[in-house]
């Protein structure tokens, strides 16, 4: 069954009750400050609130978690998104000369979206998300993940489930909070290279002529031709209906290959996906070995498994520090699921349907209250009742390790006096 | 000597020592200059300002080359040689030459125009884009010898990629798109050198995948060396110029530079050199103009925007009050004095009664004389003012014709204003391109370039030098020079006819 949207959104009072007794305030805060004490990564943040009925409120900080979580309980927001560091606490932009308050660092971040991928995913479309498209998802998260740690390097990823049809990918090392505009675009174009909007039919460039790859996409090519196999070919059956594979005769540069491809396949529809991508291979081997034409075709089928597997990234929210992003542990406002942390080694095994929503959380609590003693000790970890558990100690275990590094470069600055 | 395990980011402190050494004898070893030092000799008051115009003159001209949209090799001849009419810079193989004397007033300039430019993220950002430039410019033009010199002498903290790396990575390096569009054999790999640096110094290099990642290193081919030299360049003018923004409220007591870097700054942001605003803003064309002389000059010096007011004035015997300063503003930078001025506007708008006209418009045209309220003297308002502020509403005919007409409009009132000066139907389709894409200025000067081609204005020479509109009195004032040296010329063909005869 696929994820629909309920026709109401969570109730304030619902989400009013998870924000007193379930939201991990101390958590979100140790992830983003990467030490224990406030600093200016925390005092100097942005958070931006959208209030019931689409209010939304930009430029709020806070000094400390007690601090912001009794404004969030005071407005109940419906959602909160997290901004950059400012050179100044972001509440007193108004008293600050304008050229005075500029973002300063900000965590790396990607964003994934389904909606891109309506044109290639066969069961769902729009905001609807079920277990077979999010293998595309999958997909994206693995390549993603081993092309961020191996080529730039960094360490403390955190991929976080948006709450309906998406994930987020927020990267906390020092240099990438650090890093200017210019340098995200740099990092954005390096990798993404599903380009062009609707009307493109080809929409991977990512060489010279049939020259092969570049080597961090040969790289990803070999992950992506097992997904290609598994998921286009049989779960979505994506060359099944005429649009399908009239889309995909738009990407075979060779003219008789595909007029071959188009007559056989006009005559017997009914060929799958599979069967149509070995006609494909089979039109291709009677090329001639080594000659010109067959590297075209090679590249251009290289090209074919890009364009259906490499992530779909929204590149701008990448480019800007000042962009704002829901934070983890949010409620999405149309599906009430909680936007938790996922990891990328289970990733296969990760099913947005089975994310908790709010209403099964709180009956989960309300369940477990009865059966204690109602004296039992203070509710302060009540999240440790419900099955947010898992996913709130994901989270501190990421932050742990951040809190980890600073204090090693800390003790490491020490030792150099 | 580089441990690349070791290495943090680098903090700025780090760079501080031992990047240039300063000879006694010869300060200015190489022609390019990175700028670590500042000058730290007496400079004349004079040598200040002029070595700061000379090459606020060549930056403009880098500027304007941007907004026309200059490919990089147009721009780099354009700017050579306003730079060696401006701001000569010779190679140490000229021995003939001054060489010290030229490359100290390239630095003193260079340290001026920080001063003047830090004072705002804008004034910033722009002085930095257009020093890379030049910059640049001066990279490609330098001989290879003497840039490697120049390389040798400045300590850029890059890690040489030994031979061992080098092998482990040899499959990915040689897959490196820009290496393999030359056939890249194994043996030129040999020879080749790499060098290796934190990706985020080379994000032009990433963002074109034309280097090998890993680790967040980047393996960058020597080939594209000049990318990072080019990255550090401006890294470097960033943060000085920062430091000089906070230092420089200590400058505030000199009440002799502050005159002269304010002049410097503002001729920046109008977009042309100040020298140009002067010499209009005084009166320099203070020719004296008539006021009936006017509707024969609009026909035939007026950029578009103007005659398109003017015609207003006259159809509608009206203008609004944004038409009536810009128009006006203009008419006293062309050289109407203020009593042509008056008449000029109380015979325009015939229709209202004099007791009106001198409640209503008198005073105003007063004022942006001078004369009246706050007594400043207004200059003219200049493209950009024209193009991004005030936006016309729909009774009002200011603005820029260009950027502000349908385009329907802009094709019939290019037609009827400039088909007796050789403006063709045929010239449309390359203006409206331009105009589609944003480029405002530039239809403007082709346009001036084809209404002038009879007085010898050739395509992409613009007002002289390639040099583009960058104000409407700019527009008027070269117009009317070509008429007069037409005229000159005309007669003293007649003349040299006549003693001939």
């Amino acid at each position: 069954m696929a994820i629909t949207e309920n026709s109401e959104s969570p109730s304030p009072e619902l989400m009013l009750a998870f924000y007193r007794r379930l939201y991990p305030f101390k958590s979100i805060m140790n992830w983003l400050n990467h030490e224990h004490v406030p600093t200016k990564l925390y005092t100097h943040r942005e958070f931006a609130f959208t209030l019931q009925g689409d209010v939304y409120l930009r430029y709020n900080s806070f000094n400390s978690v007690e601090d912001f979580k009794k404004q969030v309980c005071t407005l109940n927001p419906t959602r909160f998104e997290i901004g950059p560091v400012y050179t100044a606490r972001p509440r007193d932009k108004r008293t600050i000369r304008p050229g005075g308050f500029t973002p300063l660092q900000r965590e790396l971040v990607f964003d994934i979206d389904m909606t891109d991928y309506d044109s290639i995913r066969t069961c769902c479309s729009d905001a609807g998300i079920c277990k077979r498209c999010w293998a595309f998802i999958t997909a994206a998260v693995k390549v993603m993940d081993s092309a961020i740690r191996d080529q730039f390097g960094y360490k403390h990823l955190l991929w976080v489930y948006s709450g309906r049809r998406g994930i987020h990918l927020w990267i906390s090392d020092k240099e990438a909070m650090e890093l200017t505009d210019d340098q995200r675009k740099a990092i954005v174009s390096w990798i993404a290279v599903i380009t062009g909007g609707k009307d493109t039919h080809k929409k991977v460039n990512a060489r010279t002529g049939s020259r092969p790859l570049p080597p961090s996409l040969q790289m990803a090519l070999d992950p992506l031709a097992h997904y290609f196999g598994d998921l286009i070919l049989n779960d979505q059956d994506c060359f099944a209906s005429q649009e399908g594979w009239e889309a995909l005769l738009h990407l075979v540069p060779d003219r008789s290959v595909s007029e071959n491809l188009e007559k056989l396949w006009t005559k017997d529809p009914s060929r799958s996906s599979t069967q149509k991508w070995d006609d494909l291979k089979r039109e291709v081997k009677r090329i001639e070995k080594g000659s010109a034409q067959r590297l075209v075709m090679q590249a251009a089928m290289e090209d074919i498994i890009l364009q259906y597997t490499y992530p779909r990234l929204d590149a701008e929210v990448s480019k800007h520090r000042n962009h704002l992003l829901k934070a983890p542990f949010c409620v999405h406002p149309k599906t009430g699921r909680i936007c938790v942390p996922v990891d990328p080694e289970h990733i296969d095994e990760f099913d947005p349907e089975r994310v908790p929503t709010v209403d099964q959380l709180l009956k989960e609590l309300d369940e477990t209250m009865v059966q204690d003693s109602p004296e039992n000790e203070e509710h302060h970890f009540d999240w440790e009742r419900t099955s947010l558990k898992p996913y709130i100690e994901m989270l501190d275990r990421h932050a742990m390790a951040l809190m980890d590094e600073v204090r090693r470069t800390k003790r490491g600055a020490d030792m150099t006096w | 000597m580089f441990n690349a395990g070791k290495r943090t980011t680098s903090t700025p402190l780090k760079h501080a020592p031992a990047e240039v050494q300063l000879h006694s004898t010869a300060p200015y070893p190489h022609r390019l200059n990175f700028y670590d030092v500042p000058p730290l000799f007496d400079v004349t008051l004079e040598e200040f300002e002029s070595a700061a115009l000379a090459r606020l003159r060549i930056l403009a001209e880098i500027e304007s080359s941007f907004v026309r949209n200059r490919s990089y090799d147009e721009l780099k001849s354009v700017t050579d040689a306003q730079c060696k009419k401006y701001l000569t810079l010779n190679a140490n193989s000229a021995s003939t030459q001054d060489l010290q004397g030229e490359r100290r007033r390239d630095h003193v300039g260079h340290f001026v125009l920080r001063l003047a430019f830090c004072r705002s993220e804008e004034l910033r950002r722009r002085f930095v884009k257009a020093e890379m430039m030049l910059f640049r410019v001066r990279w490609d033009t330098d001989d290879t010898r003497e840039r490697e010199g120049f390389l040798e002498s400045r300590d850029f903290d890059w890690t040489p990629v030994d031979d061992k790396e080098k092998e482990a990575y040899k499959e990915e390096l040689m897959a490196v798109p820009s290496n393999i569009r030359t056939q890249y054999s194994e043996g030129q790999f040999k020879k080749d050198k790499y060098h290796k640096v934190r990706w985020t110094r080379v994000p032009d290099l990433v963002e074109k995948r034309r280097v090998f990642l890993k680790g967040g290193w980047a393996y960058v081919h020597e080939r594209e060396s000049s990318s990072m030299v080019f990255q550090e360049f401006q890294i470097n003018l960033e943060k000085a110029l920062d430091m000089t923004a906070k230092a420089l409220p200590r400058l505030d007591e000199d009440t002799r530079l502050i005159p002269i870097l304010d002049n410097l700054s503002q001729g920046f942001l109008a977009g042309v050199p100040s020298e140009w605003l002067s010499s209009s803003s005084s009166g320099a064309e203070g020719s004296g103009v008539k006021a009936e002389e006017i509707d024969d000059l609009a026909k035939k010096h007026f950029p578009m925007c103007m005659r398109n007011l003017h015609e207003s004035l006259m159809r509608d015997r009206h203008l609004k009050h944004m038409g009536r300063l810009q128009y006006g503003l203009f008419l006293k930078v062309l050289g109407v004095s203020i009593d042509e001025a008056i008449a000029f506007w109380r015979r325009s708008f015939s229709n209202i009664t004099d007791d009106k006209f001198n409640k209503e418009y008198r005073y105003n045209i007063r004022h942006s004389y001078g004369l009246e309220g706050r007594r400043a003297n207004y200059p003219a308002k200049s493209c950009q003012q024209i193009l991004m502020q005030d936006q016309p509403g729909s009774a009002e005919s200011h603005g820029c014709p260009y950027r502000h007409f349908s385009e329907d409009n802009l094709q019939s009132a290019l037609l009827a204003s400039y088909s007796a000066h050789g403006f063709t139907a045929s010239d449309l389709p390359e203006i409206m391109h331009t105009v589609r894409a944003g480029h405002y200025h530039v239809a403007c000067t082709r346009v001036f370039e084809i209404t002038h081609a009879r007085s010898g204005v050739k395509k992409g020479e613009g007002v002289g030098g390639g040099e583009s509109i960058t104000h409407p009195n700019q527009y008027a004032a070269r117009s009317r020079e070509l008429e007069k040296a037409r005229q000159e010329k005309a007669e003293s063909d007649r003349d040299a006819m006549l003693v001939d005869g």
